[in-house]
Protein backbone atom coordinates (compact mmCIF):
# COMPACT_ATOMS: atom_id res chain seq x y z
CA UNK A 1 0.00 0.00 0.00
CA UNK A 2 1.37 3.29 -1.27
CA UNK A 3 -0.27 6.53 -1.52
CA UNK A 4 -1.20 8.13 -5.05
CA UNK A 5 1.13 10.68 -6.20
CA UNK A 6 1.05 14.17 -4.54
CA UNK A 7 2.97 17.23 -4.91
CA UNK A 8 4.75 17.52 -1.67
CA UNK A 9 5.26 21.28 -0.14
CA UNK A 10 7.20 22.46 2.94
CA UNK A 11 6.60 25.56 4.36
CA UNK A 12 9.04 27.06 6.22
CA UNK A 13 6.26 29.82 7.78
CA UNK A 14 2.99 29.96 8.68
CA UNK A 15 1.71 32.28 6.09
CA UNK A 16 3.44 30.16 3.33
CA UNK A 17 1.26 26.89 4.60
CA UNK A 18 -1.48 29.04 4.55
CA UNK A 19 -0.67 30.47 0.69
CA UNK A 20 -0.26 26.97 -0.48
CA UNK A 21 -3.75 25.54 1.46
CA UNK A 22 -4.87 28.33 -0.30
CA UNK A 23 -3.41 27.30 -3.89
CA UNK A 24 -4.50 23.81 -3.72
CA UNK A 25 -7.83 24.53 -2.16
CA UNK A 26 -10.07 21.66 -1.35
CA UNK A 27 -7.21 19.48 -2.87
CA UNK A 28 -4.34 19.38 0.08
CA UNK A 29 -3.57 17.70 3.16
CA UNK A 30 -2.08 18.78 6.13
CA UNK A 31 0.51 16.20 7.77
CA UNK A 32 1.44 17.00 11.17
CA UNK A 33 2.47 13.90 13.06
CA UNK A 34 1.26 11.73 9.94
CA UNK A 35 -0.15 9.01 12.20
CA UNK A 36 -3.56 9.08 10.84
CA UNK A 37 -3.08 11.14 7.44
CA UNK A 38 -0.13 8.62 6.82
CA UNK A 39 -2.60 5.86 6.80
CA UNK A 40 -5.16 7.47 4.75
CA UNK A 41 -2.48 8.18 2.01
CA UNK A 42 -1.12 4.50 2.15
CA UNK A 43 -4.51 2.99 2.18
CA UNK A 44 -5.67 5.75 -0.60
CA UNK A 45 -8.79 6.59 1.37
CA UNK A 46 -7.48 10.14 0.59
CA UNK A 47 -5.93 11.31 -2.94
CA UNK A 48 -4.85 14.93 -2.08
CA UNK A 49 -2.80 16.98 -5.10
CA UNK A 50 -0.62 18.21 -2.29
CA UNK A 51 0.62 17.06 1.31
CA UNK A 52 1.33 19.98 3.55
CA UNK A 53 4.15 18.96 5.88
CA UNK A 54 3.58 21.87 8.78
CA UNK A 55 6.78 20.04 11.03
CA UNK A 56 9.36 22.45 9.55
CA UNK A 57 7.46 25.46 10.97
CA UNK A 58 9.15 26.71 14.13
CA UNK A 59 6.85 27.85 17.05
CA UNK A 60 3.52 25.70 16.21
CA UNK A 61 4.69 23.39 19.30
CA UNK A 62 3.57 25.54 22.03
CA UNK A 63 2.03 25.37 24.98
CA UNK A 64 0.77 28.68 26.17
CA UNK A 65 -2.18 30.30 28.74
CA UNK A 66 -4.31 33.13 27.86
CA UNK A 67 -6.33 34.09 30.37
CA UNK A 68 -8.75 31.61 31.31
CA UNK A 69 -7.72 29.26 27.87
CA UNK A 70 -4.89 26.82 27.59
CA UNK A 71 -3.95 27.23 24.23
CA UNK A 72 -1.86 23.91 22.12
CA UNK A 73 -0.09 25.07 18.91
CA UNK A 74 -0.83 22.36 15.85
CA UNK A 75 2.42 21.08 16.75
CA UNK A 76 2.05 19.94 20.11
CA UNK A 77 2.72 15.98 20.05
CA UNK A 78 0.84 13.57 22.36
CA UNK A 79 4.05 12.28 24.24
CA UNK A 80 4.98 16.16 25.27
CA UNK A 81 1.46 17.37 26.25
CA UNK A 82 1.14 13.85 28.68
CA UNK A 83 4.22 14.69 30.49
CA UNK A 84 3.93 18.72 30.39
CA UNK A 85 3.34 19.89 33.82
CA UNK A 86 1.14 22.53 32.75
CA UNK A 87 -1.24 19.94 31.32
CA UNK A 88 -1.59 17.52 34.43
CA UNK A 89 -2.41 20.29 36.05
CA UNK A 90 -4.78 23.12 34.40
CA UNK A 91 -6.40 20.06 32.00
CA UNK A 92 -6.51 17.16 34.25
CA UNK A 93 -9.21 15.60 31.80
CA UNK A 94 -7.06 15.64 29.16
CA UNK A 95 -4.17 13.81 30.84
CA UNK A 96 -6.37 11.20 32.16
CA UNK A 97 -7.37 10.43 28.67
CA UNK A 98 -3.68 11.09 26.76
CA UNK A 99 -2.44 7.30 28.11
CA UNK A 100 -5.60 5.71 26.24
CA UNK A 101 -4.67 7.70 23.40
CA UNK A 102 -2.74 4.99 20.74
CA UNK A 103 0.87 3.96 21.70
CA UNK A 104 3.98 4.78 23.42
CA UNK A 105 5.23 4.89 19.98
CA UNK A 106 2.87 6.59 18.36
CA UNK A 107 2.16 9.33 20.76
CA UNK A 108 5.79 10.37 20.44
CA UNK A 109 5.36 11.96 16.93
CA UNK A 110 1.17 12.27 17.23
CA UNK A 111 0.05 15.50 18.21
CA UNK A 112 -2.93 16.60 19.90
CA UNK A 113 -4.63 18.72 16.76
CA UNK A 114 -4.39 16.37 14.43
CA UNK A 115 -6.22 13.88 16.47
CA UNK A 116 -8.92 16.88 16.40
CA UNK A 117 -8.43 16.98 12.56
CA UNK A 118 -8.68 13.64 11.52
CA UNK A 119 -12.23 13.32 13.92
CA UNK A 120 -12.62 9.89 13.92
CA UNK A 121 -15.46 8.85 16.33
CA UNK A 122 -13.60 6.98 18.79
CA UNK A 123 -10.90 9.56 19.28
CA UNK A 124 -10.55 10.67 23.00
CA UNK A 125 -8.51 13.94 22.37
CA UNK A 126 -11.97 15.20 20.68
CA UNK A 127 -14.20 14.08 23.45
CA UNK A 128 -12.01 16.13 25.99
CA UNK A 129 -12.27 19.20 24.09
CA UNK A 130 -16.10 18.90 23.03
CA UNK A 131 -16.55 18.10 27.09
CA UNK A 132 -14.64 20.62 28.41
CA UNK A 133 -15.88 23.30 25.87
CA UNK A 134 -13.20 24.12 23.80
CA UNK A 135 -12.60 25.98 20.95
CA UNK A 136 -10.77 24.69 17.67
CA UNK A 137 -8.48 28.06 16.04
CA UNK A 138 -8.74 27.80 12.02
CA UNK A 139 -6.17 30.07 9.81
CA UNK A 140 -6.69 30.75 6.59
CA UNK A 141 -5.13 33.74 4.31
CA UNK A 142 -8.44 35.06 4.77
CA UNK A 143 -7.84 35.00 8.34
CA UNK A 144 -8.85 33.49 11.54
CA UNK A 145 -11.57 32.04 13.25
CA UNK A 146 -12.55 30.31 16.27
CA UNK A 147 -15.43 27.46 16.44
CA UNK A 148 -16.96 25.70 19.42
CA UNK A 149 -15.23 21.91 19.30
CA UNK A 150 -19.37 20.42 19.30
CA UNK A 151 -19.70 22.43 16.41
CA UNK A 152 -16.33 21.63 14.39
CA UNK A 153 -16.45 18.18 14.56
CA UNK A 154 -19.90 16.56 11.87
CA UNK A 155 -19.19 13.07 11.34
CA UNK A 156 -16.87 10.34 11.28
CA UNK A 157 -13.69 12.19 9.45
CA UNK A 158 -16.11 15.26 8.68
CA UNK A 159 -15.21 18.67 10.36
CA UNK A 160 -16.36 22.01 9.80
CA UNK A 161 -12.76 23.00 8.23
CA UNK A 162 -12.60 24.69 4.89
CA UNK A 163 -10.63 23.80 2.23
CA UNK A 164 -8.22 26.53 2.53
CA UNK A 165 -8.16 26.36 6.68
CA UNK A 166 -5.67 24.30 8.78
CA UNK A 167 -5.98 23.97 12.60
CA UNK A 168 -3.85 27.07 14.43
CA UNK A 169 -4.60 25.48 17.88
CA UNK A 170 -6.43 24.13 20.08
CA UNK A 171 -8.27 26.37 22.98
CA UNK A 172 -8.74 24.76 26.46
CA UNK A 173 -11.00 26.17 29.47
CA UNK A 174 -8.41 25.74 31.98
CA UNK A 175 -9.79 23.33 35.40
CA UNK A 176 -10.07 25.28 38.59
CA UNK A 177 -9.52 24.49 42.02
CA UNK A 178 -12.07 22.05 42.83
CA UNK A 179 -13.44 20.27 39.69
CA UNK A 180 -13.41 16.84 39.95
CA UNK A 181 -13.33 14.56 35.78
CA UNK A 182 -12.66 10.96 35.15
CA UNK A 183 -11.75 9.47 31.75
CA UNK A 184 -12.89 5.79 31.09
CA UNK A 185 -12.64 3.68 28.17
CA UNK A 186 -13.03 -0.06 26.84
CA UNK A 187 -11.10 -0.75 23.67
CA UNK A 188 -9.73 -4.57 22.79
CA UNK A 189 -5.98 -4.03 23.75
CA UNK A 190 -5.22 -0.38 25.95
CA UNK A 191 -4.41 1.83 23.14
CA UNK A 192 -6.48 0.57 20.91
CA UNK A 193 -9.67 2.39 19.12
CA UNK A 194 -12.19 3.09 22.19
CA UNK A 195 -15.44 0.95 21.47
CA UNK A 196 -16.67 3.03 24.21
CA UNK A 197 -15.28 6.15 25.94
CA UNK A 198 -16.74 8.27 28.62
CA UNK A 199 -15.11 11.65 30.11
CA UNK A 200 -16.99 13.56 33.04
CA UNK A 201 -16.36 17.23 34.58
CA UNK A 202 -17.88 18.63 37.33
CA UNK A 203 -17.47 21.91 38.94
CA UNK A 204 -19.01 22.81 42.38
CA UNK A 205 -20.92 26.14 41.63
CA UNK A 206 -22.81 27.47 45.16
CA UNK A 207 -24.73 24.05 46.46
CA UNK A 208 -24.92 22.41 43.49
CA UNK A 209 -22.69 20.85 41.15
CA UNK A 210 -22.36 21.44 37.70
CA UNK A 211 -21.44 18.26 35.17
CA UNK A 212 -21.13 17.65 31.53
CA UNK A 213 -20.95 13.91 30.30
CA UNK A 214 -19.83 13.22 26.89
CA UNK A 215 -19.60 9.97 25.17
CA UNK A 216 -17.10 8.84 22.43
CA UNK A 217 -17.17 6.13 20.05
CA UNK A 218 -21.04 5.12 20.13
CA UNK A 219 -22.14 7.65 17.42
CA UNK A 220 -19.95 9.12 14.72
CA UNK A 221 -18.82 11.90 16.53
CA UNK A 222 -19.20 12.78 20.80
CA UNK A 223 -22.61 12.82 22.65
CA UNK A 224 -22.75 15.11 25.25
CA UNK A 225 -24.95 16.03 28.18
CA UNK A 226 -25.45 18.12 31.20
CA UNK A 227 -26.77 18.78 34.33
CA UNK A 228 -26.49 19.33 37.66
CA UNK A 229 -26.26 17.62 41.28
CA UNK A 230 -26.89 18.69 44.86
CA UNK A 231 -23.36 19.12 46.54
CA UNK A 232 -24.18 18.05 49.66
CA UNK A 233 -25.99 14.84 48.48
CA UNK A 234 -24.43 11.64 50.38
CA UNK A 235 -23.93 9.74 46.87
CA UNK A 236 -24.29 9.83 43.45
CA UNK A 237 -24.25 6.65 42.09
CA UNK A 238 -28.16 6.53 41.16
CA UNK A 239 -28.24 10.07 39.76
CA UNK A 240 -24.74 9.53 37.80
CA UNK A 241 -26.58 5.81 36.08
CA UNK A 242 -30.17 8.10 35.30
CA UNK A 243 -28.05 10.71 33.51
CA UNK A 244 -26.00 8.74 31.69
CA UNK A 245 -28.94 5.98 30.84
CA UNK A 246 -30.76 8.80 29.64
CA UNK A 247 -28.05 9.37 27.44
CA UNK A 248 -27.16 6.11 25.94
CA UNK A 249 -30.89 4.90 25.15
CA UNK A 250 -31.13 8.32 22.82
CA UNK A 251 -27.91 6.99 20.53
CA UNK A 252 -28.22 5.06 17.93
CA UNK A 253 -24.79 3.18 18.28
CA UNK A 254 -22.03 2.07 15.68
CA UNK A 255 -21.98 -1.59 14.60
CA UNK A 256 -18.35 -3.49 13.77
CA UNK A 257 -15.93 -6.18 14.01
CA UNK A 258 -15.37 -5.10 17.61
CA UNK A 259 -19.14 -4.84 18.89
CA UNK A 260 -22.39 -4.96 18.21
CA UNK A 261 -25.13 -1.62 19.07
CA UNK A 262 -26.42 -3.28 21.54
CA UNK A 263 -23.52 -3.81 23.75
CA UNK A 264 -22.20 -0.41 23.02
CA UNK A 265 -25.40 1.38 24.03
CA UNK A 266 -24.76 -1.04 27.31
CA UNK A 267 -20.95 0.05 27.58
CA UNK A 268 -22.01 3.71 26.94
CA UNK A 269 -24.64 3.57 30.16
CA UNK A 270 -22.06 1.84 32.31
CA UNK A 271 -18.99 3.54 31.44
CA UNK A 272 -20.88 6.84 31.64
CA UNK A 273 -22.20 6.25 35.06
CA UNK A 274 -18.89 5.22 36.39
CA UNK A 275 -17.10 8.44 35.26
CA UNK A 276 -20.18 10.63 36.00
CA UNK A 277 -19.91 9.12 39.39
CA UNK A 278 -16.49 10.03 39.63
CA UNK A 279 -16.51 12.98 38.77
CA UNK A 280 -19.21 13.79 40.94
CA UNK A 281 -17.90 12.45 43.55
CA UNK A 282 -14.14 14.22 43.41
CA UNK A 283 -15.79 18.11 42.70
CA UNK A 284 -17.65 17.01 46.20
CA UNK A 285 -14.69 16.33 48.00
CA UNK A 286 -13.35 19.01 50.03
CA UNK A 287 -10.22 20.47 47.32
CA UNK A 288 -11.26 18.25 44.29
CA UNK A 289 -8.80 16.28 41.98
CA UNK B 1 9.37 26.77 0.65
CA UNK B 2 10.58 23.54 -0.79
CA UNK B 3 7.96 21.97 -3.68
CA UNK B 4 7.97 18.67 -4.68
CA UNK B 5 6.02 17.96 -8.16
CA UNK B 6 4.32 15.23 -9.29
CA UNK B 7 6.48 12.44 -9.89
CA UNK B 8 9.45 14.55 -9.49
CA UNK B 9 13.07 13.38 -7.46
CA UNK B 10 15.04 15.14 -5.22
CA UNK B 11 18.15 14.24 -2.96
CA UNK B 12 17.66 13.46 0.20
CA UNK B 13 20.67 13.55 2.99
CA UNK B 14 20.42 12.77 6.23
CA UNK B 15 22.24 10.56 9.20
CA UNK B 16 21.97 6.97 9.96
CA UNK B 17 23.41 5.34 12.62
CA UNK B 18 25.55 8.28 12.89
CA UNK B 19 27.06 7.48 9.04
CA UNK B 20 25.77 10.70 6.50
CA UNK B 21 24.08 8.74 3.70
CA UNK B 22 21.59 9.77 0.75
CA UNK B 23 19.40 8.43 -1.58
CA UNK B 24 16.26 9.86 -4.35
CA UNK B 25 12.85 9.90 -3.24
CA UNK B 26 9.84 11.13 -4.55
CA UNK B 27 7.10 13.18 -2.49
CA UNK B 28 4.92 10.36 -2.02
CA UNK B 29 7.98 8.20 -0.72
CA UNK B 30 7.55 6.34 2.50
CA UNK B 31 10.47 6.54 5.08
CA UNK B 32 10.26 2.45 5.49
CA UNK B 33 11.06 2.51 1.25
CA UNK B 34 13.68 4.75 1.37
CA UNK B 35 15.79 2.95 4.03
CA UNK B 36 15.30 -0.24 2.44
CA UNK B 37 15.27 0.14 -1.17
CA UNK B 38 17.40 3.18 -1.55
CA UNK B 39 19.98 2.86 1.76
CA UNK B 40 19.55 -0.86 1.04
CA UNK B 41 18.94 -1.13 4.88
CA UNK B 42 16.69 -3.98 5.00
CA UNK B 43 16.47 -4.49 8.96
CA UNK B 44 13.44 -1.88 8.59
CA UNK B 45 10.51 -4.23 8.61
CA UNK B 46 7.22 -3.48 6.38
CA UNK B 47 4.28 -5.43 8.22
CA UNK B 48 0.97 -3.59 7.78
CA UNK B 49 2.03 -0.72 6.07
CA UNK B 50 -0.29 1.81 8.21
CA UNK B 51 0.92 2.55 11.13
CA UNK B 52 -0.58 -0.15 13.20
CA UNK B 53 1.61 -3.37 13.42
CA UNK B 54 4.93 -1.48 15.06
CA UNK B 55 7.16 -3.63 12.42
CA UNK B 56 8.73 -0.55 10.92
CA UNK B 57 8.85 1.36 13.77
CA UNK B 58 12.56 3.71 13.70
CA UNK B 59 13.86 6.83 15.59
CA UNK B 60 13.86 9.59 13.67
CA UNK B 61 15.16 12.90 15.48
CA UNK B 62 14.89 11.54 18.97
CA UNK B 63 11.28 10.41 18.64
CA UNK B 64 9.91 7.21 17.60
CA UNK B 65 8.30 7.05 13.83
CA UNK B 66 6.23 4.76 12.09
CA UNK B 67 8.11 4.97 9.03
CA UNK B 68 5.49 3.40 7.04
CA UNK B 69 3.38 6.88 8.33
CA UNK B 70 6.69 9.06 7.89
CA UNK B 71 7.82 10.48 4.76
CA UNK B 72 11.15 10.33 2.92
CA UNK B 73 10.83 14.21 2.69
CA UNK B 74 10.51 14.26 6.26
CA UNK B 75 14.05 13.01 6.57
CA UNK B 76 15.66 15.33 4.82
CA UNK B 77 18.27 16.63 7.28
CA UNK B 78 17.48 14.02 10.38
CA UNK B 79 18.82 11.72 12.47
CA UNK B 80 17.92 8.51 12.33
CA UNK B 81 18.23 5.18 14.07
CA UNK B 82 17.37 1.69 12.47
CA UNK B 83 18.17 -2.02 14.02
CA UNK B 84 21.51 -1.77 12.05
CA UNK B 85 22.16 1.16 14.38
CA UNK B 86 21.79 -1.45 17.73
CA UNK B 87 25.42 -2.41 18.40
CA UNK B 88 27.56 -2.49 21.39
CA UNK B 89 26.67 0.48 22.85
CA UNK B 90 24.36 1.62 26.38
CA UNK B 91 22.47 -1.78 27.31
CA UNK B 92 21.92 -2.95 23.85
CA UNK B 93 24.09 -6.21 24.31
CA UNK B 94 22.53 -6.68 27.49
CA UNK B 95 18.76 -6.59 25.83
CA UNK B 96 19.74 -8.77 22.63
CA UNK B 97 21.41 -11.05 25.08
CA UNK B 98 18.35 -11.17 27.72
CA UNK B 99 16.12 -11.34 24.10
CA UNK B 100 17.88 -14.35 23.45
CA UNK B 101 17.50 -16.14 26.91
CA UNK B 102 13.59 -15.60 27.47
CA UNK B 103 12.85 -16.40 23.81
CA UNK B 104 11.77 -12.83 22.98
CA UNK B 105 11.74 -13.39 19.31
CA UNK B 106 10.78 -16.50 17.50
CA UNK B 107 10.29 -15.27 13.72
CA UNK B 108 11.83 -12.37 14.31
CA UNK B 109 9.88 -9.98 11.69
CA UNK B 110 8.79 -7.69 14.51
CA UNK B 111 11.86 -7.24 16.44
CA UNK B 112 13.74 -4.76 15.15
CA UNK B 113 11.07 -1.98 15.67
CA UNK B 114 10.38 -3.49 19.03
CA UNK B 115 13.98 -2.91 20.08
CA UNK B 116 13.60 0.49 18.39
CA UNK B 117 10.78 1.02 20.56
CA UNK B 118 12.84 -0.41 23.70
CA UNK B 119 15.69 1.39 23.51
CA UNK B 120 13.59 4.68 23.08
CA UNK B 121 11.46 3.63 25.90
CA UNK B 122 14.72 2.61 28.72
CA UNK B 123 16.56 5.72 28.03
CA UNK B 124 13.16 8.02 29.01
CA UNK B 125 11.83 5.59 31.66
CA UNK B 126 14.83 3.77 33.04
CA UNK B 127 13.19 1.76 35.86
CA UNK B 128 9.76 0.86 34.12
CA UNK B 129 7.18 -1.37 36.13
CA UNK B 130 5.97 -4.32 34.20
CA UNK B 131 2.73 -2.41 33.80
CA UNK B 132 4.53 -0.11 32.23
CA UNK B 133 6.51 -1.95 29.71
CA UNK B 134 3.83 -3.97 28.69
CA UNK B 135 1.47 -0.66 27.58
CA UNK B 136 4.80 -0.11 25.78
CA UNK B 137 4.46 -3.14 23.90
CA UNK B 138 1.42 -2.64 23.11
CA UNK B 139 2.24 -0.61 20.38
CA UNK B 140 3.63 -3.92 18.58
CA UNK B 141 2.06 -6.25 17.14
CA UNK B 142 3.71 -9.97 17.54
CA UNK B 143 2.17 -13.35 16.28
CA UNK B 144 5.01 -15.57 18.02
CA UNK B 145 5.68 -14.98 21.31
CA UNK B 146 3.05 -14.06 23.15
CA UNK B 147 4.95 -11.06 24.49
CA UNK B 148 5.93 -12.64 27.98
CA UNK B 149 9.56 -13.42 26.90
CA UNK B 150 9.84 -9.69 25.86
CA UNK B 151 8.23 -8.44 29.57
CA UNK B 152 10.75 -10.78 31.36
CA UNK B 153 13.79 -9.97 28.90
CA UNK B 154 12.95 -5.66 29.16
CA UNK B 155 12.46 -6.03 33.20
CA UNK B 156 15.52 -8.04 33.76
CA UNK B 157 18.18 -5.32 31.61
CA UNK B 158 15.99 -2.65 33.53
CA UNK B 159 17.11 -4.49 36.40
CA UNK B 160 20.47 -4.58 35.45
CA UNK B 161 20.65 -8.31 36.11
CA UNK B 162 22.73 -10.79 34.18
Amino acid sequence: MKPAAFEYCRPDTLEEALAALAEFADDAAVMSGGLSLGALLNTRLVQPAAVIDINRITGLDRIEVTGSMLHTGPLVRQADALNSPLIGEALPLLAAALPNVGHYQTRSRGTLAGSVAHADPSAEIPLCLAVLGGEVELASSRGRRRVGAGDFIQGALETGREGDEMLAGLLWPKSQSGDGVAFIEVSERHGDFAIAAAAAVARRDGDALRYTLGLGGIEDRARLTSGSAPAAASAFAELAEQAAGDLARQLDPMQDRRASAAYRRHLAGHLGAQALEQALVRAGMEGGT
Amino acid sequence: MMRLGLGERRRISCTVNGVARSGFAEGRTLLSDFLRHELNLYGTHVGCEHGVCGACTVILDSRLARSCGTLAMQADGAEITTIEGLGDSDREPALREAFSRHGALQCGFCTAGVLLSVKHFLQHNPKPSDGEIRDMLSGHLCRCTGYEGMVRAIAEVAEGQP
